[in-house]
Order: C-alpha cells, then sequence, then structure tokens
C-alpha cells in the first residue's frame, strides 16, 4: 500500500513530477524486470509504484486479469504483464511490484496496475538509441512494442502501453473469458 | 448573458412542462379557477423571461397565447376541447420556438415561421384578445385630453429610475431599453447620472441610472409596464400615455427625486412638453398646491401619487400590486428549491463514501483493542455517518411521479390520433429512484407506452365486440423490490399474437421452423431488432426498432425487461432497475477466504446448509425446493468445500434460491466502487467494495448470478448429448 521505499521507486516517483520533457530531449523510462529480462515504459504515464499487496481476484476473467487493488480507496485492476506476453503468470517474491500506469481511452481515464517481477531505474534514452522493434522474434506481439532501446549495448524492450493495457481489447477478452461461449447476449434469438 | 439564457433556457422548459401538465388538468377540469391561473402565470413568466433574453420569437408568440388566456381568465371565452388542443399546440410550438433559440431546434426557421403564423391564425379565433396589440389604445379612459394643451406629440413618456440592487440581480438596464424597443419606436432617451456620486464613493456594482424615454408605440400601457415587470419592485416608474395633460407631466416631474427644473428642461428637450407649456404648468401646480411640501409626497408609495394624479388607472394599479404578489409568492416558493450542480452532489456522495469506509475501518480498531469507550464513541458516529449516508444519497433521488405523467399527454394525442379511448391509470409515482436513470429511463417508457397503444388496446368498436369496456386501461406502476425498482407498463388490449409472432420470426429467419418455443421464449421475440407484427407502420410505432432499442437501453442501465401476456386479456411488460445507490446495505459472506457483499434487500433469511445428501445444487427448505448457487463452483475457487456451509436465501422476482457459501460475516454499509470499463462485460459481479481492513470485496449481482449459473448447468447438460432433446 506504501510507496515503495526502494531508491528506484522514489527516482521514478521523483521523475514523474519532473517538468515535462522536451521533445527533442532524451525521454525517461521505468525500466523493470520481468522474467528476467528487461522492459521499459515512458515514465509520463506512470503514476506510482507500489509493493505487491492483497490483490482480490475477480471470478471469471482471463488469467492475466490478476484482480483489483485498493488504492487508497479506489478500486484499480491490476494486469499480470507475464500473462499478457502468453507466458505464466508472474511468481510473487519480496520484489514484486505494482505499477500504476495512467491510461486514457476513449476519452476516459484509467488507472490500471501492472505486475512487475522488480523496478530496476529510471533511464533516459535519446530518440537516436532507440531501434524499430523486430518483425518478428520478441516473441511479444508486435504491435505492443513501441522500439528497442539501446542500453549498455543491450536492448531494452520499450512498451506501447496504450495497446498492452487496451482497455477494449481487454474488456473483450474478459467477456470471452467470462461468457464462455454462451448464447448471443444481444438477441432474442435463442440459441439453435 | 450566457448564463442568462442558459437559465432561461431551463426554467422555460419547467414552465412548459407546467404548462402542459396543467393544460391537461384544465381539458378536464375546465372550471378550475387555480388551473387556469396556474397556466397564464406559467405563460406569463415564459414571456417575461423570454424578453429577458431577447427571445423575440418566442416572446411575441407568448404575448399572445397570455392574451387569450387572459380571456379565459376573465371568462370572456369558455375551455372548449378545440381551445384546448390550441393551446396545447402552442404550448410544443413554445418548445420549438425555445429549441430555436437554443439552436437545438429540429425545423427549419422557414417551417417554424409558418407555424407561428397558422398557430396566430388559429388564435386570432379566439377574439380580439388574440390579436396582436395592433390596434391603438390611444385614448385611457381617465386621461383627459386637453385639446388647447396637445403636445402635437404622439409619445408615451416613461420615465423610469432604477434601483441600486439592479444590476446585482442580474438585470441590466440595457436590457430593458432594448426590451422597450420590441413594444414600440424609441424615440428619444434622455439618462439621468444625478444620483451618481463622486468616483471615490461610487459602487460600481449598484446602478445609478435613471432614463426619461419618449416612446412611440401602439402598446397599451400594461404593455409596457410589463417591460420592466422584473424590476418593477426595484424601480420607479412612472408612464405617462401620449397627450397627457400638461399638469401630469408637471406632477410626473415633481415626484421625481431629481432637480425640477432640470427635469422640465429634459422634457422639454424630449419633446414631451413645450417651453410655454411647462413653465405654465409649473405656475398653475404651484398655485395649487401653495407651498406643498415636496417630502411628503416622497413618502407615498408611487402607485398612489399616480393615481392622485389620475395618471394610473387604479385597476392598472391593482393588477400591478397582484403581480407583485404573484411574483413575490413565486419567489418564496423558489427559496425551497436549491439548485446544485450535479457534480457537487457527486462529490460529497463521494465524500461521504470515504467517511463510511473511514468509519468501518475505525469501529473495528476499536473492537481489536477491546477499548469499551472506544467501541462506543465509534458506534455513535457510525449511526450519524449512516444518517448521514441516507440523506445525502436522498439528495439525489427524485419520484417518478413526474416522468409518469408526461405520458397524460401522450395519451391523449395517440388516443385522438388512433380514435381510441384509453384511461391512463398511474400509481406508485412516489417510488423514488436516483435522478440519472429517471432521465434514462423516459424514452425506453415512451416506447411501451406508445407500443400499448397502438399494437395493444383495440378500437373501442373491437373492444366492445369482445365484451370489454370500450375504454382501454393502461397502466403505469412503480415499485421496489429486492433491491431493484420495477416499473410496469400493463393494458387491457388484445395481448400478443402467439402466432403472429412466430410466424414473423420464422419469416425473418429469427427462429428455426422446427424448434419448439415456449410462451415465454415467443413473447421474448418483440424484442429481436427488425420484428414487427403490425400490419401497418403507424407514426407511432410498428417500424420495428422500437422494442430491440428499449431492450438495449434498459440494459446499459444494468436493467430487465420481461413481458407476459394473455391473449385478450392484456400484456404486462416488467422493467426491473437497479437503485445504483452509490451506497447499499449489504451482507458480507466469504468463499474461500474472500469476501463477497450480497445487497441486503435481496436476502430473506440465512440458514445452514443441511447435511449433503447429494452433490446437486437444491436442498430442501422447510418442505420446499430450493435451487442454489455454489459460490465455489460458480466462481471455480480453489480448495475443497468445508464440511459446514451456510446458506443465503435470497429473493429476486419472486423467485428464492439460496447462496452457498464457507460462511456469513455480517452486515456492512457497502460503498460501491464501479470495476472500471475493463469489467464492463463482467456478469454475477455488479462491483466492489472497500472493507474497513481495505481489503476489497466483490459485490454479487443475484439476478445475473442466478441466470448465468443456470446457463452454465445447461450448457454442462447440453455438451455430452449434442443437444439431443
Amino acid at each position: 500500500m506504501t510507496t515503495l521505499p526502494t531508491p528506484a521507486g522514489a527516482t521514478a516517483v521523483a521523475g514523474a513530477k519532473a517538468p515535462v520533457v522536451v521533445e527533442t530531449s532524451p525521454a525517461q523510462y521505468l525500466t523493470f524486470l520481468l522474467g528476467g529480462e528487461m522492459f521499459a515504459v515512458g515514465i509520463l504515464n506512470i503514476k506510482e509504484i507500489i509493493e505487491y499487496g492483497t490483490v482480490t481476484e475477480i471470478p471469471m476473467v482471463p488469467p492475466f486479469i490478476r484482480g483489483v487493488i485498493n488504492l487508497r480507496g479506489a478500486v484499480v485492476p491490476v494486469i499480470d504483464l507475464a500473462s499478457r506476453f502468453g507466458g505464466k503468470r508472474s511468481e510473487i517474491s519480496r520484489r514484486t511490484c505494482i505499477v500504476i500506469i495512467e491510461l486514457t481511452e476513449n476519452d476516459e481515464r484509467q488507472d490500471v496496475g501492472v505486475v512487475v517481477d522488480a523496478v530496476s531505474e529510471v533511464l533516459e534514452i535519446p530518440a537516436s538509441e532507440i531501434e524499430p522493434p523486430p518483425s518478428f522474434g520478441a516473441k511479444i506481439r508486435a504491435d505492443f512494442i513501441k522500439g528497442m532501446g539501446k542500453v549498455n549495448g543491450k536492448f531494452v524492450i520499450i512498451l506501447e502501453v496504450e495497446k498492452v493495457l487496451s482497455v477494449d481489447e481487454i474488456a473483450t477478452l474478459a467477456r470471452v473469458a467470462s461468457d464462455g461461449g454462451t448464447a448471443d447476449l444481444s438477441g432474442g434469438t435463442p440459441s439453435a | 448573458m450566457d448564463e442568462l439564457k442558459q437559465v432561461f433556457l431551463q426554467e422555460s422548459g419547467e414552465q412548459l412542462d407546467a404548462l402542459e401538465s396543467l393544460l391537461l388538468e384544465l381539458e378536464a377540469h375546465p372550471d378550475d379557477e387555480t388551473t387556469l391561473n396556474g397556466i397564464f402565470r406559467a405563460a406569463h413568466t415564459i414571456k417575461g423571461a423570454a424578453g429577458m433574453v431577447e427571445a423575440v420569437a418566442v416572446e411575441s408568440f407568448a404575448h399572445v397565447v397570455e392574451n387569450v388566456l387572459d380571456r379565459l381568465r376573465n371568462h370572456e371565452i369558455a375551455v372548449t376541447t378545440e381551445l384546448a388542443a390550441l393551446m396545447l399546440a402552442c404550448t410544443d410550438h413554445l418548445r420549438v420556438l425555445v429549441a430555436s433559440e437554443a439552436g437545438t431546434a429540429q425545423m427549419g426557421a422557414a417551417e417554424i415561421d409558418a407555424q407561428t403564423a397558422s398557430l396566430l391564425a388559429r388564435l386570432r379565433a379566439f377574439g380580439p384578445g388574440g390579436q396582436v396589440p395592433q390596434a391603438p389604445k390611444t385614448e385611457e379612459p381617465g386621461v383627459q385630453r386637453i385639446p388647447s394643451l396637445q403636445t402635437g406629440h404622439n409619445c408615451w413618456h416613461i420615465s423610469v429610475r432604477f434601483g441600486p440592487e439592479v444590476l446585482r440581480q442580474g438585470m441590466d438596464p440595457e436590457n430593458f431599453l432594448r426590451f422597450l424597443e420590441t413594444v414600440g419606436n424609441i424615440r428619444h432617451v434622455e439618462t439621468l447620472a444625478d444620483r451618481m456620486p463622486a468616483v471615490a464613493e461610487m459602487d460600481p456594482e449598484l446602478c445609478y441610472l435613471g432614463f426619461e424615454i419618449a416612446l412611440e408605440s401602439a402598446a397599451d400601457k400594461q404593455t409596457i409596464e410589463d417591460v420592466f415587470a422584473f424590476v418593477r419592485d426595484e424601480c420607479q416608474l412612472s408612464i405617462l400615455p401620449p397627450n397627457s395633460k400638461v399638469n401630469d407631466y408637471v406632477e410626473l416631474i415633481e415626484s421625481l427625486p431629481e432637480d425640477t427644473l432640470r427635469l422640465g428642461e429634459i422634457l422639454v428637450r424630449i419633446g414631451a412638453l413645450t417651453a410655454d407649456e411647462l413653465s405654465e404648468g409649473l405656475r398653475t401646480q404651484a398655485m395649487d398646491d401653495g407651498e406643498a411640501p415636496a417630502a411628503e409626497r416622497h413618502d407615498k408609495p408611487i402607485g398612489e401619487i399616480l393615481v392622485a394624479q389620475q395618471v394610473v388607472q387604479p385597476e392598472v394599479v391593482a393588477a400591478a400590486v397582484a403581480k407583485q404578489t404573484q411574483v413575490s409568492e413565486k419567489k418564496a416558493q423558489d427559496a425551497k428549491l436549491i439548485r446544485v450542480p450535479a457534480d457537487k452532489l457527486d462529490h460529497l456522495i463521494n465524500l461521504v463514501g470515504e467517511l463510511v469506509i473511514a468509519g468501518a475501518a475505525t469501529s473495528l480498531l476499536a473492537h481489536k483493542r477491546s477499548d469499551g469507550e472506544l467501541i462506543e464513541s465509534s458506534s455513535l458516529l457510525t449511526r450519524l455517518v449512516e444518517e448521514i449516508r441516507d440523506a445525502s444519497l436522498q439528495l439525489r433521488t427524485v419520484q417518478i411521479g413526474e416522468t409518469f405523467n408526461r405520458f397524460h399527454r401522450l395519451v391523449r394525442d395517440a388516443c385522438k390520433d388512433l380514435g381510441k379511448d384509453v384511461e391512463l391509470v398511474i400509481s406508485g409515482g412516489e417510488t423514488e429512484l436516483d435522478k440519472s436513470i429517471v432521465e434514462k429511463i423516459g424514452d425506453p417508457l415512451m416506447h411501451l407506452v406508445r407500443n400499448s397503444l397502438d399494437h395493444g388496446i383495440e378500437a373501442p368498436a373491437v373492444r366492445e365486440a369482445a365484451g370489454k369496456n370500450q375504454r382501454g386501461t393502461l397502466l403505469l406502476n412503480a415499485y421496489h423490490d429486492a433491491g431493484n425498482i420495477v416499473i410496469e407498463v400493463a393494458d387491457d388490449g388484445a395481448g400478443l399474437n402467439r402466432d403472429k409472432i412466430l410466424a414473423k420470426a420464422i419469416e425473418r429467419g429469427l427462429v428455426d421452423p422446427d424448434t419448439h418455443l415456449s410462451d415465454r421464449e415467443i413473447y421474448d421475440l418483440i424484442f429481436a431488432p427488425g420484428l414487427s407484427t403490425a400490419d401497418q407502420v403507424t407514426n407511432l410505432s410498428g417500424r420495428g426498432v422500437g422494442m430491440d432499442v428499449v431492450r438495449r437501453n434498459l440494459q446499459a442501465l444494468r436493467g430487465t425487461i420481461n413481458v407476459s401476456s394473455q391473449a385478450g386479456q392484456g400484456t404486462r411488460l416488467t422493467l426491473r432497475l437497479p437503485l445504483t445507490l452509490a451506497i447499499i446495505d449489504g451482507f458480507l459472506v466469504v468463499s474461500a477466504n474472500r469476501s463477497y457483499v450480497i445487497p441486503l434487500d435481496a436476502v430473506v433469511e440465512c440458514v445452514e446448509r443441511p447435511e449433503a445428501e447429494h452433490e446437486r445444487n437444491y436442498f430442501n427448505l422447510r418442505g420446499q425446493v430450493l435451487p442454489s448457487v455454489c459460490l465455489r463452483e460458480s466462481f471455480s475457487l480453489a480448495g475443497k468445500r468445508p464440511a459446514r456451509e451456510s446458506v443465503v436465501v435470497v429473493q429476486y422476482a419472486g423467485q428464492r434460491a439460496g447462496i452457498v457459501v464457507d460462511r456469513l460475516a455480517g452486515e456492512l454499509q457497502a460503498v460501491i466502487k464501479p470495476l472500471g470499463a475493463i469489467f464492463r462485460h463482467l456478469q454475477g459481479i455488479g462491483g466492489s467494495t472497500i472493507l474497513g481492513s481495505g481489503e476489497v470485496a466483490l459485490i454479487l449481482d443475484i439476478p445475473a448470478l442466478i441466470k448465468i449459473s443456470g446457463q452454465a448447468e445447461q450448457r454442462l447438460l447440453a455438451r455430452p448429448e449434442q443437444r439431443s432433446a
């Protein structure tokens, strides 16, 4: 429930409050670990990072929706990123965090939490150091990747959060999961 | 100014609603004076408000309507069906005009004008009062004209001194002048700023101005006076008809606060008087009055002075006084209502929600510490918070009666169009529900009512042949049931034609001809898109889009609609809507260490699950079969079922069912937190709430839960046999 006491967390929060980055200057990214791999997310969308606490599971939803948490009185859904990418759910460890990301979709603001194995640091990655995503081979849907950032000679996958956490898409997936192939909801047509 | 217009649009909408319902009432009770007065007042208010925002079209039309109403009020003409219908048409037209002021009119300007003209022509049939006042009433009885002193100047003279508070009340003197121009032609205006103090003492929010106006107009005195109706209390106003006696002018001058000579000069300048006339008049006056103390005259109310001067007919003053009383009565009524922006209310309710959660946390803590005093004080706090919660939720609820009452007009008009005789019976109008739902339920209800009128209730001849009362009955009813509000639309018409619906559905390819359907399933087909059993498409319904849209609208409100029908007896549509209150009383249950909240309204009783004799989901409740839903099964919760389970017996739509849970954890107040867009398709769960411990608990949507459990079971049964049945 409390903000992450680790230095990484502190930097991230401070970074989010920093003045808006001018486009030409290198953008800041929060990097985190997921299944031993390094990922990055633009820092402007990040509201805060919290410790992994009590997550209330929601029945009849796809496994990548872990549930909801109480974020100071607001109920926020939590997405398991590893599972969203098609893998297994993250194992919860001492370093597991929930990164709260603010999304704007269809003019509606929605906070969504994502489970990550560990938060590392906030990096400045200049645009010149970002390569376009590979057409295949990343084992992640291509539209989830915004670009490949070069950090210390290694590639970091920069995520397109609007796509990864697309409320519309997740809602549709959740619906499919909860219906379990129920008859068409909209019409009076009996399931024949 | 924009804000003023906003207020005008809103208020005129309300007044038009009132006007309409009063007109309908008048039709039923033509002799009711109170109704008539109410109608007149509503029309007058619309006119006045329109004038304030310079909505000329609305204002002038309302004026003509008002004239006819005035004649009605004075018993010069009688209330007839024709007149009532015309008045209703005028009300509709006023609505159009108001909409066109707002820029939201559905019609083009030419069409509106044409309609205005045709209505005006019809209004004219109701006597001179119905005419646009063009015939000049120059000759006011009681005002003697002395030809020798005639000024040769054919203008009304208006002198007005605005009260200091006028600006603060949102009135701009300039608007009155502009409005005056709609009554006549302003020939000359002289602005008096004598009361203006030195700059240092001047308060920019006060009005210090007065005007002397020469108005060329064919309007009568009342009309001109009405221009100033909104500030009548605040300002000093005197109106002299054209060709008044010089003495009248003189007395006017003396009654005004400004210096006599200066005013005299102004009048001369305006052309109301000539210099000679003025000096002559002043001399006569001085001789008549001697040294009449001017101050004394000031103390008298202006009305009295004017009457004494024969400037105004006593009746006119009486009317003005009556009007002022009306206005202040209305103000007193308004004071009892406060307009509050909806988002402020929402914010308040959110805060109360937080308060409830925080309160629960505190009382939990108090119990943990086993501190008697703390427990006591926290329970007092809890009680108060509960009261605040109820009171603040009440703020948002409205009675549904108002929505129902609007259908009187619809039923009346539709009956005329269709040649049917239908009585609308309303009950449960006092049932309260959230305002946001009331707003959205109007359209679906309208569809249903129209359908009943058009397809349901038969023509009088047909009814008589069927041995029914010629007059059909349409019932609108509302009541609360298990945390839902139920709205019923029932008619005693022909009922749904089962075979026709089925045939139509097969024709449209909506159902397989071989399928066997129950009556209920067939009736449900009326909600399928594109299905209409009407042989003819009328302007009321029959296009086959209505019911489909109705159902979708209701689903958007998380409501349901059911239809039951009996051939020859009628049709009953039952709408169920959640109250969607932000906070509900809930019953906390636990399954597999997770907390769930069942809305308390739905809970009938709690029992221990009888010894599990079988794995099936029903058991014996005092001799009755009670189907049940096991939360662990439905939600695929991990872990084994405990040896002892509890059952919460819930009631929904007259049906009972059991919810099998691990254990019961008592009542609580649940602040509903929406789960957000991601979970919008989730069925069986209505929302979430935060417990005192900080844990999020899911609120069960009982009807949906029962439904999906039933569906899941059917799927399970259908699968192995590949639907052989």
